[in-house]
């Protein structure tokens, strides 16, 4: 009974084996990711940077129909130009980055959903927004495999700077000129996850296994490297039982996975150790000295 | 006073014969909801007609949202021809906002419907429902017999609203129809070839249903009758475990649909990869089905060759 639910489908199905493959590697990329963009207060970077890729993968799908290289190749330039872009304006002009992430995501969307429409259809238009976990071939599954490694060694790189930086950012100027190209290269980190999630989940909750795991973990830890494995724990689960229970209902596989992510954040916030509603609420008793 | 009358009439004689051929210089305006009614008004409206159309070629009517242009050619419009049977749930609200009074023609009179099967489903289906309130299955023209339907009843429209060139719509139609019989005929004959066993597929989209019950080939879909629902890994798995049990030979692809899904079901089912059926939209005219009788024989062809094994 317990193996028919929990294990029958993955064991029956390659399509579904593939699914849990696809989404356990997104998950390890893409939650420490998370995670720094939650202490970086980026969370809503993450948002609206998966909006801006859009125009990119709407090109390479009006040059190649629904062919993965170009897509992500697409994709990836868009969010690179907007990131950048956006830092430049903030940098250069009096708007703060914020404002003209906004302004220039917002631009990179109607682009995007413009040049899909030229194609002529509305139901492309919905796959590209929505994508398709239970359809990752052999090309998708090694695409996402490469970026979340690509991901971890970045990572592994510029985790000390990275780390000072949301601490103590004016520490880090101080003693080192890391600080920059950390950002930038995090910044891109940010664009290859959400590429990557973007196949599997689509546009619109590529950003859901990244902010999701990382708002989980902070409830659970106060020190960032347990943060990181708290993620992507809860990200694993979330894509596991996110399946299990699109294959057992009617709730398609992607909103399912992010559905399951966001009740295993309310949980979190009600039960979680570290400034959980609950913990506040009924204090535990000082020790005593 | 006899001599009045007589002036009169003549007078009304000339007039008529004026606005006749002022008729005949400027062509009706027609705006056909998708392609596959315009590719009939086109041919029963020769070149008396010229007509436009809203989904073009590729687009999907299920979930079109109009365009200004669009409102601008229903507003120019004299007739509006629909498919009717809650197909085109976006058009009344256009046909409204564009605020002109052209008839709407109901290219669908006196089909009989076939229920949508995803509502008499084992399972309770909550596909978000574009078809107004209607159960009834929309996509009628897939069997011949319909189409002839259709032709007659866009040939009654046009009549009506071009009477001077009645003549030249019956001429037209009883052409088109003769070959709407032949092509039945071609395509009973091509599904009798195949081994009865053998005639089931499987396609992303059940739009074939008027198709199997007029010619005997089942289709069984992995998504619901419209293209908005999503499939759930539940859909997927249950498709594959029928391929496998029915021992089905063939799985379609559609114009319309993911054809990543259908890529990931044939791979892991063993069916063979039959090619595209082409079911709500014609393509273009580079295409292989441009016109509708085109499209049926391109689908029958793609049946054959994928069932005969």
């Amino acid at each position: 009974m317990i193996y028919d639910v929990l294990i029958g489908p993955f064991a029956e199905f390659e399509f579904m084996r593939r699914a849990l493959a696809g989404v356990l590697t997104l998950a390890l990329g893409g939650a420490p990711v998370g995670v720094f963009l939650m202490l970086r207060r980026m969370s809503l970077v993450g948002d609206a940077m998966a909006h801006a890729i859009l125009p990119g993968a709407a090109v390479g799908f009006l040059l190649s129909g629904l062919n993965l290289i170009a897509m992500t190749v697409g994709g990836l330039i868009a969010g690179f130009a907007v990131a950048i872009l956006a830092g430049l304006v903030a940098r250069v002009t009096e708007l703060k980055e914020d404002a003209s992430l906004a302004a220039f995501y917002l631009f990179s969307l109607a682009l995007g959903v413009t040049i899909v429409s030229i194609r002529g259809t509305n139901i492309d238009l919905l796959h590209v927004l929505f994508g398709n976990v239970l359809a990752l071939d052999d090309q998708t599954l090694l695409a996402i495999a490469v970026n979340a490694t690509v991901t971890m060694v970045v990572l592994a790189l510029i985790y000390r700077p990275l780390v000072m930086e949301c601490v103590d950012p004016l520490f880090l100027r101080s003693v080192s000129r890391a600080g920059a190209p950390a950002h930038i290269a995090f910044m891109a980190l940010v664009v290859i996850n959400l590429v990557n999630g973007f196949h599997a989940l689509g546009t619109l909750l590529a950003v859901g296994l990244m902010v999701l795991p990382a708002g989980i973990a902070r409830f659970w830890a106060r020190d960032i490297s347990s943060m990181m494995v708290i993620a992507v724990l809860s990200a694993i689960v979330s894509g596991y039982a996110g399946l299990v229970l699109s294959f057992f209902t009617k709730v398609p596989p992607g909103p399912a996975i992010i559905l399951v992510a966001a009740f295993v954040y309310l949980v979190s916030l009600l039960l979680g150790p570290v400034s959980g509603l609950l913990r506040q609420l009924f204090p535990a008793p000082h020790l005593e000295a | 006073m006899v001599h009045a009358f007589v002036r009169s009439l003549a007078l009304m004689a000339v007039l008529v014969a004026v606005s006749a051929t002022a008729q005949a210089q400027e062509k009706l305006k027609v705006v056909a909801s998708f392609s596959i009614l315009a590719d009939f008004a086109r041919n029963i409206g020769g070149d008396r007609v010229d007509v436009a159309m809203l989904v073009g070629p590729g687009g999907d009517a299920h979930v079109y949202s109009p365009t200004p242009a669009d409102a601008r050619n229903v507003a120019a419009a004299k007739l509006v021809i629909v498919n009717g049977l809650g197909f085109e749930g976006w058009l009344s609200r256009l046909i409204k906002s564009a605020g002109n009074k052209a008839t709407v023609a109901t290219a669908t009179k006196g089909v009989a419907p076939r229920k949508d099967k995803a509502v008499t489903h084992d399972h309770k289906h909550n596909h978000k429902h574009s078809h107004d309130h209607e159960d009834a299955d929309p996509h009628a023209w897939q069997s011949v017999a319909n189409a002839k339907v259709y032709a007659a009843n866009i040939r009654d429209a046009l009549i009506a609203a071009d009477p001077a060139g009645a003549e030249a719509y019956r001429r037209n139609t009883e052409g088109y129809l003769a070959k709407l019989d032949a092509l039945d005929r071609d395509v009973r004959e091509a599904v009798a070839k195949l081994p009865a066993e053998r005639r089931k597929v499987i396609s992303t989209h059940d739009a074939f249903g008027y198709f199997a019950d007029a010619y005997g080939i089942v289709f069984i879909a992995p998504q619901g009758v419209s293209t908005e629902s999503e499939a759930t890994a539940r859909d997927v798995a249950r498709i594959i475990t029928q391929i496998k049990t029915q021992k089905i030979p063939a799985v379609f692809l559609e114009n319309v649909s993911d054809p990543r899904l259908m890529r990931r079901i044939a791979e892991e089912s063993g069916a063979k990869l039959g090619g595209t059926l082409f079911s709500d939209s014609l393509t273009d005219e580079k295409g292989a089905a441009p016109t509708y009788i085109d499209m049926i024989r391109y689908n029958i062809k793609a049946l054959t060759s994928a069932l005969a094994g």
